[in-house]
């Protein structure tokens, strides 16, 4: 036998199945979120406007991505920006998925569900901010916006704080557009923006 | 900037080397909670481990730590195992190579599995780091004790007695009476 044959055969004899793997992982999630050390809990969500990630800190939903921004890209930002303690651990996003679920569903106009606030600052927290007031299957303006959040002149940082929302869907950035009928820019892309306004108009 | 990657990360690329080693040192009643304690602890560590250190060797130090660990409140039960607590077998040894769930093993790998079992502590040790975990020998001895020199004569030694004991498990298997040495 050499080493090769060895490792092999050792391997065999002490196994490493998915599915005792997957209990461990869940055992480690929960003494994780026991601890206090699980700073960031993910998982993602299948919806009309394609598979979702969701991230959430102890404060709350803190990070809601499309596919298009490319979910492991999206994780290495939160290890960057907040902790590497990031952890796939559905069960601190069970009520953010069943609220997406029920909104896609046509049951849900307004989401109820603590949010973590901390990836936006100054302006365009202020203009993050003012957005939960445009209710659902309405629109407001990107002028309208800036002048809610405090500076009618800054037009174009309002659309830059719309397009650049962690917090798409929840905090409803796809509600703003341009007075003049175009759609604006969006992280999910223009499809997902518009999929978002026709479910809203159908009322 | 990027930083650390995400702890998940960590865990997909050694969750299943570590549980090997566990199970190879520990045996399989306890390595499931080894596994926990050692991924919890490094869990907590993470932030502060050096960007460019060895995870796999810091994630098998602290495995071997929560082994010692696990083994000595093993001790401390009402049915006692004898052993050490540097000589961490406390394994029942037709339990090893089963878990949680369901585990296909077959009865040469169960006879491999005792035959490590049956090792002493430090050679299982050096056996599972270099021959489970891939770790070089400067590695294991950093983790075991001892000299580079040491931790190789540690595995010989140990390799040398399971090929002492594992051919003639495969030639009572077949035979037919694999059942009788249980």
């Amino acid at each position: 036998m050499n080493t090769d044959e060895l490792s092999g055969e050792l391997k065999r004899a002490f196994p490493a199945d998915p599915g005792d793997l997957r209990l461990l992982h869940e055992r480690l999630a929960a003494a994780a979120q026991a601890d206090g050390i699980l700073d960031v809990a993910y998982r993602t969500v299948d919806s009309p406007v394609g598979r979702l990630l969701l991230a959430a800190t102890e404060a709350g939903l803190v990070r809601l991505a499309y596919p298009g921004e490319d979910h492991d890209a999206v994780l290495q930002s939160l290890a960057d920006r907040i902790s590497p303690r990031v952890l796939s651990a559905p069960v601190r996003l069970e009520v953010a998925a069943r609220e997406l679920g029920e909104y896609f569903g046509g049951q849900r106009r307004s989401f109820d569900l603590p949010l973590d606030w901390r990836l936006s600052t100054g302006f365009r927290l202020a203009v993050l901010s003012h957005l939960t007031g445009i209710g659902y299957g309405q629109t407001a303006s990107y002028a309208a916006v800036a002048t809610l959040a405090g500076n009618p002149k800054a037009v174009r940082a309002a659309a830059t704080a719309c397009a650049t929302n962690p917090l798409p869907i929840v905090v409803p950035c796809h509600r703003v557009v341009y007075s003049d009928g175009r759609i604006g820019n969006y992280l999910g892309g223009p499809d997902a923006k518009r999929a978002l306004l026709t479910l809203e108009a159908a009322k | 900037m990027t930083g650390k990657q995400p702890f998940e990360a960590v865990v997909a690329q050694h969750a299943a080397t570590v549980l090997r080693v566990c199970r190879a040192v520990l045996g399989a009643a306890d390595a499931d909670d080894a596994w926990s304690e050692t991924f919890l602890s490094a869990m907590k560590a993470y932030p502060g481990l050096p960007g460019d250190a060895n995870v796999e060797a810091w994630l098998v130090t602290i495995a071997h730590r929560r082994a010692i660990d696990v083994a000595r409140a093993a001790a401390r039960r009402p049915i006692p195992v004898a052993h050490t607590p540097g000589d961490v077998v406390v394994m029942d040894a037709s339990e090893s190579g089963r878990s949680l769930a369901s585990s296909s093993g077959s009865d040469l790998d169960t006879d491999l599995a005792e035959a490590v079992a049956r090792l002493p502590g430090r050679q299982r040790q050096a056996v599972a780091y270099h021959y489970l975990a891939g770790l070089p020998y400067a590695e294991v001895a950093a983790i075991i004790g001892g000299s580079t020199d040491a931790a190789r004569r540690a595995a010989a030694d140990g390799i040398a007695a399971i090929r002492r004991g594992y051919p003639n498990a495969k030639r009572t298997r077949a035979k037919g009476d694999s059942r009788e040495h249980r």
